[in-house]
């Protein structure tokens, strides 16, 4: 069953894996977005994670040791940038750019001794038994435990933020840090906690960028994959279902360009592999637009600093 | 404890300060961290900020510093005003490009014809070329309210691989026997960008920049509209009941920068860079933007902030060939730079006291 030279079962279940680093680090920047920060910072997280999951994977021989390394790595980095603008009070989009250019200055300098390496292989979870079903096998069952994984913290995420006291606080923090302020909540040491788990969810999916997806080690590894996931949150509106919907549209058009490619499609290869990068703006303009206004949605005090007077 | 207490106004000795203190301040844990590679702390130091200046082969690289400061002041400027309102246009680098391919489209179109008006028109193309590329982001944003971050950033991916047909497919050299790249500038005089004065690396770009940072302070400090973006920047309310139109600003602010940044790329192509190639661009429209935050978004202060980020590539390049730092500790370096500065810059605006008691 093949659609010119692409086959859906297989298309749909690498785009599984394709979204899981955007996936992953969506997820993580939704939560810092929702205690009201904004950083643009993803990219440089991401690629920190994808250098400090490397080596410590590469050294330690242990994939799981990796993404330990990688998640890391991230949320340190993301340390720099709560420490600037909670403690500091500097301009967080601002911050969030250095970060970027920072982090992107710093994997290059850190990867320098790792190319051409290959990182030990990250196996599927489930016995093959289970992966030779034709067609639900290699969708539901033919993946490695981080797909699992992101799934899983889709639904934490989404269950944190809507039924627990945490995800009120949290969210009482970023839609009016003044009023959580005066309820005795400390907003700059929640806010801190929110930055260093979004960081540590982009370094886990920088991480998986260079441990699977690619698999090794080259400088600005995640070609902009940081940018995107900042736009699959204003894509999902702040909600964590939304953006796994978000992340899985974006993987199944690297995954089906990627495809086409290959396939020797005659659309040229540069309008192909510019194809994401235009549907992310595509999808920006709907949804800022028109009903779909994901601004409302918006936490209310993002990217504001608190600065308490009293 | 210690606890910060805002500034009725903002510190008028800091604000010049804060960008001393965050250089020295990155040359100190700079130095940190090329030590921990391996190498001479001071003698990285001195390669980067004394030699291209004082040294033995300063004749050459104080050219070399011009040809690297034209593009990121004129770029910078162009962001500045944007910053000032509070409008982020972070795809200088894609505008840049596109720019450039615009720029050179025309001059390559007309190629080998010689007339004094070619290198005119080029530049006019190159402008509008960055300025076309810039209005995407601008007309999104003011349109449909679409986040001018994002779409700038993704139009820079896009701008890349636009670049990467145009030196293998549509701007090709047809003699170049097959090889990527375009025909190469400096072989058709027409077109070309060349060293005004032999040796001193000044180019048109150079003299463009030094007019464009004129231009620019006196449009903030004399004009209405330079005030109107200030407005916007610092009390958006109160610019609203002053009855600045919010979309003019975005079109005029983001428009401007991308034309500077087309120009650059424009200048870049056809004289350091000699031709459209796949990796023609170096990231000025990236390091740009620390350059814009280091000049205090002040046109005077951008001009010695980009000398000064030359500075870095110039004797980052000598370090990395004469002491083997690899290419990326200037990279490192140049980001810490912007950290320390925003970090700093709270002095400016805040005041550390001591707290009494709980």
């Amino acid at each position: 069953m093949d659609f010119g030279g692409i086959n859906p079962v297989i298309l749909i279940a690498s785009l599984m894996v394709a979204s899981v680093p955007i996936l992953l680090a969506a997820l993580g920047e939704l939560v810092t977005e929702k205690a009201g920060v904004l950083n643009l910072g993803v990219e440089g997280m991401m690629i920190m994670g994808a250098i400090c999951g490397f080596i410590t994977a590469v050294h330690s021989g242990s994939p799981v040791a990796g993404f330990v390394g990688g998640a890391l790595g991230g949320a340190a980095l993301s340390l720099v940038f709560a420490f600037v603008t909670q403690v500091l009070l500097a301009n967080q989009v601002a911050t969030g750019l250095a970060l970027t250019l920072f982090g992107l200055g710093l994997s290059s300098l850190m990867g320098q001794n790792y190319n051409g390496i290959k990182p030990p292989l990250t196996g599927a979870l489930l016995p093959a038994t289970l992966r030779e079903i034709p067609v639900v096998g290699p969708i539901v069952f033919g993946h490695d435990w981080m797909v699992y994984l992101s799934i899983l913290v889709v639904a934490a995420v989404w269950w944190v933020l809507k039924a627990t006291r945490l995800g009120l606080i949290l969210r009482a923090v970023g839609e009016s840090h003044e009023a959580a302020h005066a309820l005795g909540y400390r907003v700059r040491l929640i806010r801190l906690g929110a930055i260093a788990f979004g960081g540590a969810l982009a370094g886990l999916g920088g991480a998986y960028i260079s441990l699977v997806r690619v698999p090794q080690w080259v400088d600005g590894i995640t070609a902009g994959a940081g940018w995107i996931a900042l736009a699959i949150v204003v894509f999902a509106s702040w909600k964590p279902w939304r953006a796994l919907i978000g992340a899985y549209l974006f993987g199944g058009i690297t995954v089906l360009q990627l495809n086409l490619q290959a396939a020797g499609s005659r659309i040229p290869v540069e309008y192909l592999s510019m194809s994401p990068y235009l549907v992310t703006i595509l999808v920006l303009v709907i949804m800022s637009s028109g009903r779909g206004r994901a601004a409302l949605n918006a936490p209310a005090a993002l990217g504001q600093n608190f600065h308490a007077t009293r | 404890m210690l606890r910060l207490e805002k500034r009725p106004n903002p510190s008028r000795f800091w604000l010049y300060a804060t960008p001393v203190v965050a250089v020295v301040l990155t040359m100190f844990f700079g130095g940190l961290l090329f030590a921990l590679m391996g190498t001479n702390p001071f003698a990285v130091i001195r390669t980067i900020f004394w030699d291209p200046l004082f040294g033995e082969f300063a004749f050459y690289l104080r050219g070399q510093l011009l040809v690297k400061a034209g593009p990121l002041i004129l770029i910078a400027i162009g962001l500045s005003l944007g910053f000032r309102a509070g409008i982020w246009n972070i795809g200088a680098e894609g505008q840049y490009i596109m720019g450039a391919i615009c720029g050179a489209a025309v001059g390559l179109a007309v190629y080998p014809t010689e007339n004094r008006l070619i290198f005119p028109l080029m530049i006019l193309a190159g402008a509008f070329g960055g300025w076309a590329w810039a209005m995407i982001p601008a007309i999104l944003k003011t349109r449909f309210n679409t986040n001018e971050i994002l779409v700038s950033l993704m139009l820079v991916y896009v701008a890349q691989t636009i670049l990467a047909k145009a030196s293998t497919g549509f701007l090709k050299n047809p003699e170049g026997m097959g090889f990527p790249g375009s025909r190469n500038f400096s072989g058709y005089p027409a077109a070309a960008n060349p060293e005004l004065i032999a040796g001193s690396g000044l180019h048109w770009g150079g003299v463009a920049a030094l007019i464009v940072a004129v231009a620019a302070w006196v449009l903030l400090s004399r004009h209405i509209i330079g005030f109107q973006i200030r407005l916007s920047g610092q009390a958006p309310r109160a610019a609203r009941f002053h009855g600045v139109n919010p979309s003019r600003l975005v079109v005029l602010c983001m428009g401007l920068s991308g034309a500077l940044a087309g120009l650059a790329g424009l200048f870049e192509v056809t004289g350091p860079a000699g031709q459209i190639s796949i990796d023609f661009n170096v990231g000025y429209g990236f390091t740009a933007i620390i350059v814009a935050f280091l000049g205090r978004l002040n046109p005077i202060g951008i001009v010695l902030a980009g000398v000064l980020m030359a500075l870095t590539y110039v004797g980052g390049e000598m370090a990395s060939t004469n002491l083997r730092l690899p290419a990326a500790a200037i990279q490192v370096f140049q980001g810490m730079l912007l950290f320390f500065l925003l970090g700093v810059d709270v002095l400016t605006n805040y005041r550390i006291r001591m707290a009494k008691g709980g």
